[in-house]
């Protein structure tokens, strides 16, 4: 399995990279080609993640004879993953520090219900129905924070009657409506809406999504460098120049050609605007600050932490808020994308976002863990979604294999961690 | 004179990757004696049982263990058990919440048929409850006994599995005065029946009263084996025995002291631990000045970790019964740890990788995540500021890492240690507690460690040294406080400290 792995992977970089066109002596190439074994073997299972996403996506576009590479798929994927990527976001979080969620996804449902009645049985406002819902998140995640941190029951239970609770809430909230239409405009654009772009643009394309691609990729690529040289000066080890570059043109192809389906379409979805500046908020907290090294250092060693001067049930209580609030705003993405809250929303989104953030390599045994890696692990399970949903399989058997694909990625984890 | 001896241990020599446990240790045991192993903490007692017991097994250790005239090859304790040697632990091995009948078969039912025999279980079980005269119900759950009625059901098991060869490690160290003196009563009365008991112990007035013969262990090497009715066997010649060391130049001298007012005091602090209610610490009060190193001697158990973290912001929710602590002459009261660093307090535990560090990260991880305020700039941490704070500490510590971005869990066990008196140091305290700061490190990294510490109160830092090391306490300290059993049971100046006073301290309570 392993040796396959390897060589697989190694021909995706390599080609993917740096092509067969640039010519190296033989000692050159066979030194960058160990390095690349080397580097392969050492991150595995970081590897493993991107790797099953293309084999995913290439495979599907096959079998669905092009159907999964077109701008109209693309553009679906990234709305349909919205909501998943923003569970999981949250859920990363729990699951370093070593607990689990399992309400979240009624308690997005039963969030975009509430916001359907607010905004269209109530006729309130949009922006002030998304505001009590989202204190409502909060206060489901203070209830069941102080469960986990004060009482100290165990989150594994907390959440399982979170999960009760919730959707019984939300099968009464719906019980004398049944699915409830929702029309607001800004409310619907939140799922389904794109940017603006130049107005008189009749290139076809969408310009501002390639500016921004653009940017994006110029940002990437400087803060990469500059990292990279800081590294230097400190002596840290660092990949060697070619692989590093291969690395970065990859990466940057990939967002450039993303952002082109993107903008053949209709430009960039807002709904993963709304992603992006969540995942963004996240990355940053979890590297750069306080809170997120007293993440990082609960859950290595939540005594030790303890003992550092951390206060673990106060950082435990912000997970439990954060996983909540996100789930509220996750509820709001699923409605919108359907225009209808219904009853049956929030079921086994749980299930999806657990396996995107362990399929984006948060370690099983706590303290490890990268929003942005969850972010993959979502497209790995909406990819799949996707791709069989295009094919019209059976969810039946979507379950299973997702399921599969799943425990396959964690085993990769839990192995290649045991060396 | 041609003796008859249950066992021998000859010429075991036991190593591990940094230290010599064993050094051609031989013990000698009669048939029907009860046999005393007695030595410091470190000395190897521990080590030699697990070797007979079959914890180590044939082959990790070089020398012979002979058992009923027979050369053994334990591979395991269900191999030592099956021939008829049983430990009962200083934990306690028992399941809580099964019944006094069930522990005691567990692992060797009684069966009829497939299917187990219960009747005859609890038949059974009331004789050998009977022989170690506990009078309980045996379907009672365990947990509802105490200490001393859990250590006799132990026995009962062991005397199940018809053992004739038994072994207590420091069976009355959590035992109080009357079930002790029970315990000791059983043990003449298994002597009585034939039974051979080895009992390793620290309480030298029990070991004098009930020993047949005594062996003292230091430094992993046997010292002598005294026989009660021929040789000495006074608490103070034992004593001479367990130390009798002279302290070398391995601790470096300070200079100059300059050693001012008090700055931290602990006055007649008492605590419970909730769990079990037993008192872990009693009135106990002790001071460090500004610039002073004190040392908290005493031997395991005795309750100096628990003493420290019960003022270091008590993260273990002990029950303070009574007590006061002064920072600087003004009373302080911790709610947690976070603001006990706040104050000026630092802990550097005990347990490095169980409760010290962080091991899945790196070096400048762990070097800064004890005052992560000092790298805030705007909101985020300083990334150049950081690798700057641990580059800074790798040098003055003299950190051997490759970088200050590897993983620390790659690191030797005395760099690890460096690193972490570096986060405390990186928490600037006035009052350092080390607690066991060179258990397991080798020689020449303790030597760093020492000057370190040396360095720091000559900067007007004071340091409180948690240590069982004898000669470190010795060593090291301006002056020592003794703790045993909960209680300060000493306090000296280092020019009286000897050896064999802080000995007789530590084991008296």
């Amino acid at each position: 399995m392993s040796s396959k792995t390897d060589v697989l992977t190694k021909g995706a970089i390599l080609t993917g990279s740096r092509g067969r066109g640039i010519p190296d002596s033989d000692y050159e190439s066979s030194n960058i080609l160990n390095e690349v074994v080397s580097l392969v073997k050492d991150n595995a299972a970081s590897y493993m993640m991107y790797f099953a996403l293309i084999v995913i996506m290439l495979v599907f576009q096959v079998w669905t004879e092009g159907k999964f590479f077109t701008a109209q798929n693309i553009s679906n994927l990234f709305n349909q993953a919205a909501y998943v990527a923003v569970l999981a976001i949250g859920m990363t979080i729990i699951l370093i520090l070593r607990h689990i969620d399992l309400s979240c996804g009624y308690v997005a449902g039963l969030s975009g219900a509430v916001a359907a009645i607010l905004m269209e049985k109530m006729g309130m406002n949009v922006w002030m129905s998304m505001f009590i819902v989202l204190a409502m998140g909060l206060a489901i995640g203070l209830y069941q924070g102080a469960l986990v941190t004060k009482i100290g029951i165990p989150a594994f239970i907390t959440t399982l009657a979170g999960m009760f609770i919730f959707r019984g809430l939300l099968t009464r909230s719906l019980a004398g409506t049944g699915t409830i239409i929702v029309t607001d405009p800004t409310f619907k654009a939140m799922c389904q809406g794109f940017i603006p772009d130049f107005p008189n643009n009749n290139t076809g394309v969408h310009i501002v999504t390639m500016i921004i691609a653009v940017i994006a990729v110029v940002i990437f690529n400087a803060f990469k460098i500059r990292s990279r040289m800081n590294r230097e000066k400190y002596g840290f080890p660092v990949a060697s120049l070619p692989i590093f570059i291969a690395g970065k043109v990859v990466v940057s192809a990939v967002i450039l050609f993303a952002a082109w389906m993107l903008a053949i379409n209709k430009g960039i979805p807002i709904s993963a605007c709304i992603v992006a500046v969540i995942l963004g908020a996240y990355a940053f907290m979890l590297s750069k600050t306080k809170l997120g090294r007293h993440i990082y250092g609960i859950g290595g060693n939540d005594q030790a932490a303890e003992l550092s001067g951390v206060d673990v049930k106060k950082v435990t209580m912000f997970a439990f808020c954060s996983m909540s609030v996100l789930a509220a705003i996750a509820g709001f993405l699923y409605t919108s994308r359907l225009s209808s809250a219904t009853p049956t929303a929030g079921l086994a989104f749980e299930m999806d976002a657990i396996a995107s953030s362990y399929i984006g390599g948060t370690a099983v045994s706590g303290g490890v863990g990268k929003v942005t890696n969850a972010i993959i692990g979502t497209f790995v399970i909406m990819s799949l979604t996707n791709g069989m949903n295009l094919m019209s399989i059976d969810i039946s058997y979507q379950y299973i294999v997702k399921g599969i694909i799943f425990i396959i990625a964690v085993a990769f984890d839990v192995k290649s961690k045991k060396k | 004179m041609n003796e008859d001896y249950i066992l021998e241990m000859r010429n075991i020599t036991k190593e591990f990757p940094s230290v010599k446990a064993l050094d051609n240790v031989n013990f000698k045991v009669k048939r029907g004696e009860i046999h005393c192993l007695v030595g410091e903490n470190g000395a190897g007692k521990s080590t030699l049982m697990k070797v007979l017991s079959g914890v180590w097994k044939y082959g990790t250790y070089t020398g012979d263990i002979v058992y009923n005239g027979q050369v053994q090859q334990f591979r395991s304790i269900a191999d030592s058990e099956a021939k008829g040697i049983a430990i009962i632990y200083q934990e306690l091995a028992l399941f809580p919440e099964l019944s006094v009948y069930e522990n005691i078969f567990l692992g060797h039912e009684i069966m009829n048929g497939h299917a187990i025999d219960w009747n005859e279980t609890i038949v059974k079980s009331k004789e050998y409850l009977d022989k170690v005269r506990l009078s309980v119900d045996p379907s009672a759950k365990v947990k509802t006994l105490n200490t001393g009625k859990q250590q006799l059901v132990e026995i009962a098991k062991a005397l199940s599995k018809n053992c004739n060869l038994l072994i207590f490690d420091e069976p009355t160290s959590s035992l109080n005065e009357d079930d002790s003196q029970n315990l000791l009563n059983i043990m003449r009365e298994l002597k009585a029946q034939g039974i051979t008991c080895i009992m390793i112990s620290h309480k030298l007035r029990e070991v004098t009263a009930i020993a047949d013969t005594i062996t003292v262990l230091r430094d992993g090497s046997t010292i002598c084996s005294l026989d009660a009715k021929t040789d000495d066997i006074s608490e103070s010649n034992i004593i001479k025995n367990m130390v009798g060391r002279t302290i070398d130049d391995i601790y470096p001298k300070r200079l100059e002291k300059n050693i001012s007012d008090v700055i931290f005091e602990v006055r007649n602090l008492s605590a419970e631990d909730r769990a079990t209610g037993r008192q872990i610490l009693k009135n106990v009060s002790f001071n460090v000045h500004k610039g002073e190193i004190i040392g908290l001697q005493g031997l395991m158990g005795a309750g100096r970790t628990e003493c420290a973290l019960a003022v270091f912001g008590n993260p273990y929710k002990y029950k303070i019964t009574s007590g006061e602590v002064f920072m600087n002459g003004e009373k302080v009261n911790f709610k947690n740890p976070k603001q006990a660093i706040k104050n000026g307090l630092a802990y550097v535990s005990e347990d490095r990788k169980g409760n010290g560090l962080v091991l899945i990260q790196d070096v400048k991880y762990n070097t800064t995540i004890s005052n992560l305020d000092e790298l805030i700039r705007f909101v985020s941490i300083d990334g150049n500021k950081e690798i700057g704070t641990a580059e800074g500490y790798k040098k003055e510590m003299n950190i051997k890492t490759p970088t200050v971005a590897t993983k620390i869990n790659t690191l030797s066990g005395g760099n690890q240690q460096k690193v972490q008196i570096s986060k405390w140091l990186f928490s600037h305290p006035k009052v350092l507690i080390l607690d066991e700061p060179t258990r397991g490190i080798d020689v020449g990294a303790k030597y760093e460690i020492y000057t370190i510490m040396n360095s720091l109160v000559k900067q007007g830092m004071s340091i409180i040294m948690i240590s069982s090391e004898l000669p470190e306490v010795l060593g090291m300290s301006d002056r020592l406080y003794v703790m045993s059993e909960g209680q300060i049971t000493g306090e000296l100046p280092i020019e009286e400290a000897t050896e064999e006073k802080v000995m007789a301290m530590a084991i008296n309570a």
